[in-house]
């Protein structure tokens, strides 16, 4: 039997007069790899914008792990259990590989400002703490031994792995990946997919988006497909594949 | 547990644990060197020293703000004021010439930490709103309250004494003191000594003592939670709100803790002068402070002590020198008449030396903007930066994209 | 910057949004407060504060203007703006000698002949200061983040400031009254001074020809589009480096005409007018909407009118219960920080798109 941990419900999103997100609907299971795919703008991160916080949606709502969190701050869809990484890589370029994953603690951390100005006891104990798990999320993506290098330093696919572990460091429940292969080398691709097993096996969903056809049809149990801001299709990778709608979308109608 | 030995060792050769052990020790010997050297008349540079600790204090406070959070504040001389004018107001005789009639004069330790709070509430007043605006516009909303709060000041004659200012305010006290031959009294403990324009070394001994309290607190915030989170909310703040930092509450405790050094350094200060007068708050005095974060080194604490004690003694000691000794030089080597003033306008070579003051501060900030933007001790960031780009950059903000 | 995109059609009251409610609310306070304050001192005072306000108005959108274009095409708050503007008070002193005009005979027709060199000359220098300024202290910093170049306009304001307080020192410096100092009579016995129609008119020209040289010309075209989408510009063949540089021209050559008129209006100056005349032109740019080449001007006659209503309302009554003090700037100010808190795209609105 499976739980559902995220349902989007009639998802609409407005800029101006542009529709890029057109009541859209699904659910994503708990342990489950979904996938969210498209043609190049169909909306796709502006569906992960709306549920992580940084759009409101103009429509719709977004209701996680039982809790109704459409239009909270992105800061406290984090709190309830959402965590993401972006189409671009975001990582702090000048702080440490480390530091980077520490901060990903800061919204589970409880020391105080107090705590911070006066060293307490308990800062330095939590302090000691994350590390030390920080330096196990390194270990999980492999790049222990880049501890203290700064983040700009690492070459792509690390700084692809390090943006995870900095996501995974929040605790989340559900993790959006936004194109974690995109610049991949083949063999990347396949680390990759493994990655996203070991981290199933973390008792973390996954939802993400993805262009190569390959990664997502490997590992996912669900894909919903998006054209121009609206579902044309949802189902089992084989469903979906041969889906005529899907394959209209991409490839373009005939004349 | 070996990387946590070799940090700490390489903690301890870097070059900013290089400049708190010299500026430990040049505060140690100062008062001894100047007096030795002017023969016993070292109290004026001493006193000189005292008023630049508390601009870096200043320095050390704002440099919370911008170089940590990446917040940028035009109006810091407000919170100075606020500090200034609380400590005034409680600890003299103002309040009697004012509607309630009762002069109150609050113990100065006590008194300092109402002006910190004080300072501490207008700040986070002032940032609820405002801090979630785009940087350009924060920097004017706090340059508008820079402008606001020392005309209110002003403009409320019978609570803070109007264009007079207030004056005669009680001096600080410290609760004990140790008496002994370097002053060239016996060995012994005073109580409760209250430091006058005679013991300039007495306000020196307290700021440096303050300056020291004040640095290893703020160390402590940038190597905790919070100081990761300013760090990573200045590099990136969509992806430090991706990443679960409530930026806004982040930045309001930056603030908040910015306006608090300010304000804390404002009760000193008056106390220190025994006048506030809002003429001591204008624009120029957050800009000097700015430049001092800027000059010596934005995000990094050492840094901004440097340059709050390296332009403090320009604008307050070299340049107010400089005419006279423009001056004598000049009579000196036989053209004095360089010196005299002539109907036609010249005012004479000293006075065009001090008119050239605010062409030297111009020149000063654009040139250190143009080929030295990361500051004369950068953070260990900004100083990989400079390896690599042409251009070190100063925390750039980027954009959301989608 | 982030900003977290607000569903813009919610919360609205009477089809406004609750802020621009008590926007109005306020303003609905101060002109309920203003009205006996203004039939206490009677209609003549009334309309002198009004005049007064418009003239000084006119002169706040004239280096508004130039504010908001800078600000519209390269984002910067070009801090030593205001300086250019008493730049161009400076260096006309010197100048009006040349074309005849001095203080001691009286003008008619050659006061007209002599100004037009006079501000052409002036207006030249100024915008010519200003793109030097531009090529050496901002062009560098173009690209690094904006604290860079803002501090660095701080420190050009100083430069500048520095020069003319070298140049002509520290005491206030007189400027030749060479306007005629007829009075025009309205009716009611109330007289509006021929200088203050005088240089409402010369702005209202000069406000004109750049709105019709923005709209029209090409160079117009070039500098709005860069504004817009720099890089898609550039696609366009636009030279970026040209566009910006006419613009800081043509907004220190209107700063600089409106510190001439400045000076023929008020009659003395100091090297630091500009800093505080800055700020306040800039308030009103702000208020008129950033980037917004008509808001500029409607925010510089505002601010005009608010501080003259201060100056000749809100301080008289302030005085009466907090003793001696002028409010009027800190009104202005605390204007600047509501419009920049509530409505931070003024009053008609941003033309710089929030990247």
């Amino acid at each position: 039997m499976a739980d559902t941990i995220l349902t989007v419900t009639g998802l609409t999103k407005r800029f101006g007069g542009l529709v890029a997100v057109d009541n859209v609907s699904f659910d994503v299971n708990v342990g489950e790899v979904f996938a969210l795919i498209g043609p190049n703008g169909a909306g796709k991160t502006t569906l992960f914008n709306c549920v992580t916080g940084f759009f409101a949606p103009s429509l719709g709502t977004v209701i996680f792990d039982g809790n109704d969190i459409t239009g909270r701050k992105p800061h406290q869809t984090v709190k309830a259990g959402i965590a993401r990484t972006f189409q671009n890589i975001r990582l702090f370029d000048y702080m440490t590989v480390l530091d980077n994953v520490r901060l990903g603690f800061h919204s589970r951390m409880r020391s105080q400002v107090w705590d911070s100005l006066f060293k307490t006891p308990f800062e330095r104990h939590e302090e000691a703490e994350i590390t030390e798990r920080a330096m196990e999320l390194l270990r999980f993506v492999g790049l222990e031994r880049r501890r203290d290098d700064q983040a700009r330093n690492l070459a792509y696919g690390q700084q692809r792995r390090l943006e995870i572990a900095r996501a995974m460091a929040t605790q989340p429940k559900l993790l959006l990946l936004d194109e974690p292969a995109a610049g991949f080398t083949p063999q990347e691709k396949v680390d990759l997919m493994n990655l996203v097993h070991q981290i199933l096996s973390k008792d973390i969903t996954v939802f993400l988006i993805e262009h190569d056809m390959r990664v997502v049809m490997g590992i996912s149990q669900k894909i919903v497909v998006l054209d121009h801001g609206e579902k044309i299709a949802e189902g089992g990778p084989a469903e979906v594949r041969a889906n005529p709608r899907v394959i209209e979308a991409y490839l373009g109608k005939s004349a | 547990m070996n990387g946590f030995v070799g940090s700490i060792r390489a903690r301890l050769r870097s070059p900013n644990a290089t400049a708190y052990a010299v500026m430990l020790i040049a505060a140690l010997v100062y008062p001894e060197i100047v007096q030795f050297v002017t023969g016993g008349n070292g109290d004026a540079l001493v006193g000189l020293a005292a008023d630049a600790g508390i601009f870096v204090l200043l320095a050390i406070g704002l440099n919370v703000v911008v170089g940590f959070a990446g917040l940028l504040d035009l109006g810091y001389a407000a919170f100075f004021a606020i500090g200034a004018y609380t400590y005034a107001i409680i600890a003299s005789d103002e309040l009697a010439t004012a509607p309630i009639h009762h002069a109150v004069h609050i113990p100065f330790w006590i008194a300092m930490f109402v002006g910190l709070f004080v300072a501490a509430g207008f700040g986070a007043l002032l940032g609820a709103p405002t801090l979630r605006l785009r940087g350009d516009y924060l920097a004017i909303v706090t340059l508008g309250f820079g402008e606001i709060v020392p005309r209110v000041f002003r403009n409320l004659n019978v609570w803070t004494g109007g264009v007079f200012g207030v004056s005669a305010i009680d001096p600080p006290t410290v609760p004990r003191w140790l008496d002994g031959p370097w002053a060239g009294d016996p060995f012994g403990i005073q109580q409760d000594l209250q430091l006058t324009s005679a013991n300039l070394t007495g306000f020196y001994i307290v700021i440096v003592v303050v300056i020291i309290g004040v640095v290893i607190l703020v160390n402590n915030l940038e190597r905790s939670r919070l100081g990761r989170a300013w760090m990573a909310v200045r590099e990136d703040e969509t992806a430090a709100a991706a990443t679960g930092v409530n930026t806004v509450n982040i930045k309001l405790l930056a603030f908040a803790i910015g306006a608090s050094t300010s304000g804390f350094a404002g009760a000193f200060y008056g106390a220190k002068l025994s006048v506030v007068n809002s003429d001591q708050f204008s624009f120029i005095i957050s800009i000097t402070v700015l430049s001092m974060v800027v000059l010596g080194g934005m995000g990094n604490i050492p840094g901004a002590m440097i340059g709050g004690l390296v332009l403090y003694f320009i604008l307050y000691k070299f340049l107010p020198d400089a005419p006279n000794q423009v001056a004598s030089l000049v009579q000196s080597i036989g053209l004095g008449w360089l010196n005299n003033t002539n109907p036609n306008g010249w005012p004479g070579l000293g006075e065009e030396v001090n008119r050239l003051k605010y062409i030297i501060f111009g020149l000063i900030i654009v040139g250190i903007m143009l080929y030295r933007p990361q500051g004369l001790l950068p953070s260990r960031a900004r100083r990989q930066e400079l390896t690599s780009e042409e251009v070190p950059g100063i925390g750039a903000p980027r954009e959301l994209q989608s | 910057m982030l900003e977290r995109v607000r569903s813009a059609t919610s919360g609205r009251i009477f089809g406004l949004a609750p802020l621009d409610l008590i926007g109005l609310l306020l303003l609905a306070v101060a002109v309920v407060w203003l009205i006996p304050q203004v039939v206490a001192s009677g209609p003549g005072y009334f309309a002198q504060v009004l005049v007064f306000g418009v003239a000084l108005g006119a002169i706040y959108a004239l280096v508004a203007l130039g504010y908001t274009m800078v600000y519209g095409i390269v984002e910067l708050i070009n801090f030593a703006h205001g300086d250019v503007f008493t730049l161009g008070a400076f260096i006309s002193l010197p100048l009006l000698p040349l074309f005849g005009l001095t203080e001691d005979k009286s003008h008619g027709i050659d006061l007209v002949l002599g100004l037009i060199p006079v501000f052409l000359i002036t207006m030249a220098l100024c915008a010519l200061v200003n793109v030097v300024i531009e090529r050496v202290a901002y062009r560098p910093l173009r690209n690094a983040p904006r604290l860079a170049p803002l501090i660095t306009a701080i420190g050009m304001s100083s430069i500048l400031e520095g020069a003319m307080f070298l140049w002509k020192g520290p005491f206030n410096i007189h400027y030749p009254d060479l306007l005629p100092a007829t009075q025009v009579p309205i009716g009611g016995g109330v007289t509006i001074s021929a200088k203050s129609l005088i240089i409402v008119a010369v702005a209202i020209i000069l406000v004109l020809g750049l709105t019709l040289f923005i709209n029209g010309s090409k160079l117009g075209k070039a500098m709005r589009a860069t504004a817009q989408d720099r890089d898609a510009a550039q696609l366009m063949g636009i030279n970026i480096n040209a566009t910006i540089a006419a613009t800081f021209f043509i907004g220190a050559a209107l700063a600089g005409a409106g510190g001439i008129i400045y000076g023929l209006y008020f009659g003395t100056l100091t090297a630091f007018l500009g800093f505080s005349a800055g700020l306040v032109a800039f308030t009103a740019a702000v208020f008129g909407g950033i980037g917004n080449i008509p808001g500029a001007a409607l925010g510089g006659l505002l601010i005009g009118l608010i501080s003259q209503m201060g100056d000749g309302y809100l301080d008289p009554f302030m005085n009466r219960h907090f003793g001696p003090g002028t409010w009027t700037q800190v009104l202005i100010f605390a204007l600047l920080i509501l419009v920049l808190v509530f409505r931070p795209s003024g009053l008609l609105g941003m033309r710089v798109p929030e990247k």
